[in-house]
């Protein structure tokens, strides 16, 4: 087939579903998976979706804010990541496990 | 589109102060010996802001700088001088009670400063990058100050559990600013209002934002559905962090609640009143009705700070000029009273877990007559009762309900509050009317085998300076409340002009 037919297929539309698909398993595995790691990830996957939904944005309309909007998400996704794996560290130390559901000193 | 980059040193004076404050206390703590005290720092700290708080209240300029996102008007003043206070006051307690659970780490003191600079950037911010980098700076540095007590499991666990939902609600925020960029095509929230004006039917996508990036919020002033952190968190972490927690980190939500919704959407009030509606009634009923089960005295106060963000919310929602005059004027006598009955909590809490249940304050007159005095200001004026502070602020925010014909959560205001009554007075009851435990008067008095667990309350210099300012403030607010809400009514009435 003729490359040109299918150069400009790909519309804001298909990026905001793959943004939306994203953000719905990263949300999705924040609240049902047990395993913190896993959290973390999914929390990454959160991100990542508005990282690409923005990005999209900006590219479509030709407007620079997205853009720079992304690098600043990108950064500091990064400090929060950090900071997540820190405090994972210091839990499975205390309490040796990695399960939100073995976490329930504290209830009411 | 774009308007002039309008390069202002003055208009982020204070912001700037303050990172300069914080860099001199993590590099001061860097050059230390491993050992020394770092109480040094925390005096640097309280010194800094004092001379912060001044600057922070004089440099209000008209206009937008720095290609409009930065703001510095009379809305970003008043709130600063909220966090400054509140941040004095939670470094001047955490200094006692960081001696006491053995503490000694210097990064404390600067986190605690880098929060209240993300606070400030966030009431300070006209666009949504602005914005959401403040939310971050001010959400991980309490992140690491929930977790600092790391030999404390409660301390790790609450930390987990702040971490993971505060990264969610910052997710879901992202997700809603997205698509507000995506619908109005710029970050800046003055072209988002012109934007919105523009187009004449309702967009979809926006109010999908909308929703999302209330949501996003809603986790940081703990709303009812959204709350499941705040007690927990409160529980856990360090009792003046929670102070902080409940006192700045509301008001900072709050602050990007009103620039978000009162400057960039005020064309869609109607779909977003609405929702605040009901959320605003949930929180406040379910808040102080649950507060009542409680037998731990920080988890009652995270209940009651629930019902509290529910009634903030209505003089938020009626978008009137006296009601968001209300809630600023609320957040301020908040800041007194709450931190002012954290700094009891903080004095008579121990290691060993004794003076966390409310039946541990009983008779406490008796063996603590200042105290108990104080502990009655701020639990009375939390309570709404003239003629403290707590009653005015109430006061404002359901007469200014009443003005936009909001009767209806007027009512739910008033029962809500006849409702926190009750627990409130519980605890003032149990200080002056109750005969005190047996077990608690003996350890407390030394005489039982317990005396090194058990420490005697001391009341030090600083947390005595913080009582009796927020005691005093507490008071003055109430009784002489019009400069204070002139301030205020003056700083949002260009939010109403448009």
């Amino acid at each position: 087939m003729p490359a040109g037919k299918y150069k400009n297929m790909l519309t804001l539309t298909h990026f905001l579903i793959l943004s939306f698909i994203l953000f719905s398993i990263g949300v999705a595995g924040v609240l049902l998976r047990r395993n913190i790691i896993i959290v973390l990830m999914s929390l990454e996957l959160i991100f990542n979706s508005v990282n690409i939904s923005l990005a999209a944005f900006s590219y479509f309309m030709q407007s620079l804010s997205g853009t720079i909007f992304v690098i600043f998400n990108i950064t500091i996704a990064a400090a929060e990541v950090a900071i997540g794996l820190a405090i994972l560290v210091t839990v499975y130390r205390r309490r040796k496990t990695v399960y939100v559901d073995e976490l329930d000193e504290m209830k009411g | 589109m774009l308007e002039t980059l309008n390069i202002n040193l003055t208009a982020i004076l204070p912001e700037i102060l303050l990172t300069a404050l914080a860099l001199c206390v993590m590099a001061l703590d860097l050059i230390m010996r491993r050992g020394a005290s770092r109480l040094v720092l925390g005096y640097l700290s309280i010194i800094g802001l004092l001379i912060i708080l001044p600057v922070s209240c004089v440099s209000v300029i008209d206009g937008a700088f720095y290609g409009g996102m930065v703001k510095a008007d009379g809305f970003s003043a008043y709130f600063n001088a909220i966090f400054i206070i509140a941040a004095i006051f939670t470094i001047l307690i955490s200094m006692d009670y960081l001696k006491r659970v053995n503490i000694n780490k210097g990064e404390y003191y600067y986190i605690v400063l880098f929060a209240t600079l993300g606070m400030m950037v966030m009431a300070a911010s006209n666009d949504l990058v602005n914005l959401y980098v403040g939310l971050e700076l001010m959400a991980l540095s309490f992140y690491v100050l929930v977790a600092i007590r790391t030999a404390s499991s409660k301390s790790v666990e609450a930390a987990l559990k702040y971490f993971v939902l505060g990264a969610l609600s910052s997710g879901v925020l992202l997700y809603g600013i997205s698509f507000t960029y995506g619908v109005a095509g710029t970050t800046n929230f003055t072209e988002i209002a012109f934007q919105a004006r523009r187009v004449t039917i309702l967009d979809p996508y926006l109010l999908l934002a909308i929703v999302f990036i209330i949501v996003g919020f809603s986790f940081k002033i703990a709303l009812f559905p959204f709350h499941l952190w705040s007690p927990d968190t409160y529980e856990g972490a360090p009792t003046p962090i929670a102070a902080l927690l409940s006192v700045g980190s509301k008001a900072a939500a709050f602050a990007a609640f009103m620039r978000v919704f009162l400057v960039a959407l005020p064309v869609y009030q109607p779909h977003w009143s609405r929702i605040f509606w009901g959320l605003s009634a949930a929180t406040m009923l379910y808040g102080s009705v649950v507060a009542i089960s409680q037998k731990n005295i920080v988890r009652m106060l995270a209940y009651s700070s629930i019902a509290h963000a529910g009634i903030i919310m209505i003089g938020f929602l009626v978008t009137s000029d006296m009601g968001a005059a209300g809630v600023m004027y609320y957040l301020l006598v908040y800041a007194f009273m709450n931190i002012g009955a954290f700094t009891v909590v903080t004095l008579f809490i121990r290691s060993s877990g004794r003076g966390e249940s409310i039946r541990d304050y009983r008779g406490l007159a008796v063996r603590h007559p200042w105290l108990a005095f104080v502990m009655s200001i701020f639990l009375v004026s939390l309570a709404g009762i003239p003629p403290t502070g707590g009653f005015t602020a109430k006061f404002f925010i359901l007469s200014s309900a009443i003005n936009a014909q909001y009767y209806w959560l007027a009512v739910i205001g008033v029962v809500s509050t006849a409702i926190s009554l009750f627990f409130y007075a519980k605890v003032i009851f149990y200080m002056y009317l109750s005969e005190p435990d047996a077990l608690t008067e003996g350890t407390a008095g030394g005489a039982a085998g317990g005396a090194d667990r058990d420490l005697p309350i001391m009341s030090s210099a600083t947390c005595n300076i913080v009582l009796v300012a927020a005691a005093v403030g507490t008071v003055l607010l109430g009784i002489y409340p019009t400069p204070f809400i002139d301030m205020a009514i003056k700083a949002v009435k260009p939010f109403f002009l448009t």
